[in-house]
This record gives C-alpha cells, sequence and structure tokens, in this order.
C-alpha cells in the first residue's frame, strides 16, 4: 500500500523555556492544523524520543501527548533508538500504513536537553556505549574525533573539508527560521575553534538542542482525497551496526547507512544517481562524508572532495542538508530524525522558502550513537 | 584482572567478549588474554568536553593487537579502545596495557556504579 505524507510541522529548534510536554504538543498541534486533519482522525500516534526520563524525570510521554491532542484512543507508543530515534519513526509510522493497520498515523518527535550542563547531557548521550567503553569516558565526540583522524590520515584529505561541511551547512542554517544558528561562520573561525576532539574543533560539532518536528502519514488514496499536495515514502531501510564501535571491520565504513540505503533504494526501484535533494545526519562533519559514501553518492575516501568542490552546497550537484543539518539547525535526539523528513517534505511540495531547490526525489538518513542503528528514507513528490 | 577476548569455534576473535560471536554467530566458548601483547595505535583523540567523572583531558586510542600466534585464530588482529597514559601519541605508536583500578568515577555519572566494572587497562607507549 502506497504511503503519503500529507503535513509537517517542526517547533523552533534551540534553547527553549519549554519542557518536553510543551514542544511535542506544538509540534503535533500545528502537523493536524497543516494536514488538515482532525485528532479524531489519528488511529495511531508515534512519539520518537531518546531519553526523557534521564533529562527531565518525564516517562510516559506517548500517553502524554495523545491526551493532550485528543486523539484518544489511538494506538499509541514512544520509539526510542538513541539519535535515530526519529529516523526510526518513520519506519514506524510507515509501516503502520503500508501494512493497513492505520489509515492516518501522527508521528511526533522531541527532545528537551539544555537544561543540562554540557557535560551532563553528553554523560546521559554516552550511556549509549557499552560498558567496556563507557568506563574509559568515551563521548560520542571522542568517536568522532578518532575516526575523523583516521579518515584523513587513511584518505589524505585536508582538515580544511571538514570545515567546509560546517560552513555550508551554516550557510544553508541562514534560511531556516527554525534553525538554532542562523548565523554564516568563516573556515577561519570554523577551523580556529576550540579542540573538543582533535582533529575536530567546535564548529564540528552540532549543538545541544530543545525542538519537536511532526509529520503526517495516510494512505496514498486517501491523501488524493485531502490534499494535492503530499510526498510518498517510496523506500525505507534500517540497518543495525555493532555496539562496539571499534569491532568494524573498516573504522571508516558505517554498515548501518550502506545496509539501510541498499533496502530503501531497492524498495524504491532507485539508485544514487536518482537523488536530488539529501539530509544526512552532520552530527559531526566527518559523518557527512561517511554516509555520502554509505549511501553510494561517492566513493570510499573521496567524499570530501565533494565538499570541496561545493559540490554539495544548495546551488550543488546534489545539495546536502538544506535545512542547515543537525549542524546550524540543532540536534534535539529524537526529533532530528522527524525533522530531516520535515525538510525533504517541504522541498518535494515545494514549500521550502528561500532554501528551496528543484527536487523530486529526496533522501534523509538518520544515525543512532555513532553508525549503531540507522534509517534511510527516500521520498519522492506525488505525481 | 584480565583484557579478556572472546573466539569462536571458526577463530573468529573480539574484544570485548560477546556470547555468541557477532561474526557467524557461534557461540565463544575460547578466551585468551591481551595483558601482556602489545599493540599499535590506529588512531587517537584528545577529548576536552568530557563527561563528570571523566579526567579532562582524556586522550583515548583504538589499537589494534596482533594474534596471528594464537592457535586456531583466523583473524589477523584485534581491536580494544582505551584511555592513554600520556598526550603524547601518534597513530602507529607501539604501546602496552597498563592496569588501573578506576578509569573513571563511578559516582559521578548516570551510570548505577555496582551495574558494571571501572577498572581497566590504559595503553602506555613502548
Amino acid at each position: 500500500m502506497g504511503v503519503a505524507v500529507i503535513g509537517a510541522s517542526m517547533t523552533k529548534f534551540g534553547q527553549r523555556d519549554a519542557w518536553i510536554r510543551e514542544l511535542l504538543s506544538q509540534a503535533g498541534e500545528e502537523c493536524l492544523t497543516d494536514a488538515g486533519v482532525t485528532p479524531d482522525d489519528v488511529e495511531h500516534l508515534y512519539v520518537s524520543n531518546m531519553a526523557s526520563g534521564e533529562f527531565e524525570g518525564q516517562t510516559g510521554i506517548m500517553n502524554l501527548l495523545a491526551h493532550d491532542l485528543g486523539v484518544l484512543p489511538a494506538y499509541s507508543e514512544r520509539v526510542d533508538q538513541t539519535s535515530s530515534s526519529g529516523g526510526a519513526g518513520i519506519y514506524e509510522a510507515w509501516q503502520s500504513v503500508a501494512s493497513g493497520v492505520s489509515d492516518m498515523t501522527l508521528l511526533v518527535g522531541g527532545e528537551k536537553m539544555t537544561h543540562k550542563t554540557t557535560g551532563q547531557a553528553t554523560d546521559i548521550i554516552a550511556s549509549i556505549t557499552h560498558p567496556d567503553e563507557y568506563k574509559h569516558g568515551v563521548t560520542l565526540p571522542s568517536f568522532a574525533g578518532m575516526t575523523a583522524r583516521h579518515y584523513l590520515e587513511r584518505f589524505d584529505a585536508p582538515r580544511e573539508s571538514l570545515a567546509r561541511v560546517a560552513v555550508k551547512n551554516h550557510r544553508n542554517g541562514v534560511d531556516n527560521p527554525k534553525a538554532q544558528f542562523q548565523k554564516e561562520i568563516t573556515m577561519e573561525k570554523a577551523l580556529e575553534s576550540p579542540i573538543i576532539a582533535d582533529p575536530l574543533r567546535l564548529y564540528d560539532f552540532c549543538p545541544i538542542t530543545d525542538g519537536s518536528a511532526a509529520l503526517m502519514f495516510t494512505t496514498e488514496e486517501r491523501a488524493k482525497e485531502i490534499t494535492d499536495e503530499y510526498a510518498l515514502v517510496s523506500g525505507i531501510g534500517g540497518a543495525t551496526d555493532t555496539h562496539v564501535v571499534h569491532e568494524r571491520d573498516d573504522p571508516t565504513v558505517m554498515g548501518g547507512v550502506v545496509e539501510s540505503s541498499k533496502e530503501a533504494y531497492e524498495m524504491a526501484g532507485l539508485g544514487p544517481d536518482d537523488l536530488d535533494v539529501a539530509e544526512l545526519h552532520d552530527m559531526f562533519t566527518i559523518l557527512e562524508f561517511l554516509q555520502l559514501e554509505g549511501i553510494g553518492v561517492a566513493d570510499q575516501g573521496t567524499a570530501w572532495e565533494m565538499a570541496m568542490d561545493g559540490a554539495t552546497a544548495k546551488d550543488g550537484e546534489l545539495p546536502i542538508n538544506t535545512s542547515g543539518g543537525l549542524k546550524s539547525k540543532g540536534h534535539p535526539l529524537g526529533a532530528s530524525g522527524v525533522a530531516q523528513g520535515v525538510e525533504i517534505y517541504e522541498q518535494l511540495v515545494g514549500e521550502a522558502g528561500p532554501r528551496q531547490v528543484e527536487a523530486d526525489t529526496a533522501l534523509a538518513c538518520n544515525v543512532g550513537g555513532f553508525g549503531n542503528c540507522v534509517i534511510t528514507t527516500i521520498m519522492e513528490a506525488a505525481e | 584482572m584480565t583484557l579478556e577476548a572472546g573466539m569462536c569455534s571458526n577463530g573468529h576473535v573480539s574484544y570485548p567478549t560477546h556470547p555468541l560471536c557477532p561474526e557467524c554467530g557461534e557461540p565463544q566458548d575460547e578466551t585468551f588474554d591481551l595483558a601482556d601483547r602489545t599493540a599499535e595505535v590506529v588512531t587517537w583523540t584528545h577529548s576536552t568536553a568530557t563527561p563528570p567523572g571523566v579526567r579532562q583531558p582524556n586522550t583515548l586510542a583504538i589499537v589494534a593487537f596482533d594474534v596471528t600466534d594464537i592457535d586456531d585464530a583466523s583473524d589477523e588482529f584485534v581491536r580494544a579502545l582505551g584511555q592513554v597514559t600520556t598526550d603524547d601519541i601518534e597513530t602507529g605508536d607501539t604501546v602496552e596495557p597498563v592496569y588501573v583500578e578506576e578509569l573513571r568515577d563511578p559516582d559521578a555519572g548516570i551510570k548505577v556504579p555496582e551495574s558494571q566494572d571501572w577498572d581497566g587497562y590504559r595503553w602506555d607507549p613502548v
């Protein structure tokens, strides 16, 4: 059964006064309005969230949101797949409609993080690691530093190529009113910022963010009755890689990206050459290279050349992260994958405003942990 | 205390150990200690933004142990992640494991202290 996305919304990302309840309900309510459906229509509700219990002490948030939005007695479920909870929510929502179980599914992703110190937030996120990694004080940024060093040394890539990712995504974020940072940065600023996990510096990392995003899914038939503007989920795949990061055969290959994108391409009957725009999980600049290679757009060890050539800029051969990416838009864990879906949906239905590019086919790759779990989604514009 | 690697009947080696081999699904019915071996640094970082209870900066490295001398091992090396005893480290350096009773303060982080071990090995350049 064809699955369509008929509505999207997101709150402003950044440092917000609102707590998880308000963030989720704001995005959820706006998505109902955008899709033009009533709470009564919603049969399934998925809430993507990594750690509201750990961050805020609030658990059971699927029930909380279902009640606040008046979608009772819809089936509701919280989806946790760490940083790819949003992508996993897209997968669950797609399954619910594709299987014929639900005619109308609302997905809301959200996280409230900024009330914690950077150290506390880093520790909550680092708790996803294996106990034998955690005891050494490893953090997700330190995995990124070690991987970036290996990549640069092995493929003789210039350090500047990583800074170009940061500069590009900050440039894109200027045109996104929902982004945490709407501010350009220079190469000098990126290259001279404080070291966080060398060779990576402050501007190689996404910020800590509060925010929420939502998508409405229905059948293609129902979508046609409701609106002229919708996108189709034509391919989706999910895959899991090793929990222990150093156990991977090749430190520069994210197996979950390779496998999930392969699955999504096969389902859609498409390949990397068919993509017009993509949102990649640039939690760290190096991840944009690993994903460009994992989804087959670039050969291994060459994605840095695309950054240097401007091929991934908004006016480039394949625009990457027109939203500003996690880098500039922000990364409220459970919301990020949903927000990627919001961006590609808006690109496909022509609602991306100053960020608009010509696009009929779009991909979003949402990475959990350090490539531990990955969801790749392909959407196409309705004909 | 050992730095225990696991091996399945097909000779696949991993550190840490797993109940079933991540490569083929067979039980890891053999173990051996890496603590008395040297290893080569594959990559490293100085982590400056560390969580509560973790030294700052925290220099970390992924190292590779040569296991070609292990009978029946089909893998040539096995990797391990760990803290480094010094900030002065480079890719390709040879290191040896050095036992440390407490790698971070178990009471400062989010995890329940009793839920896991906190001792282990740091990599010391040879």
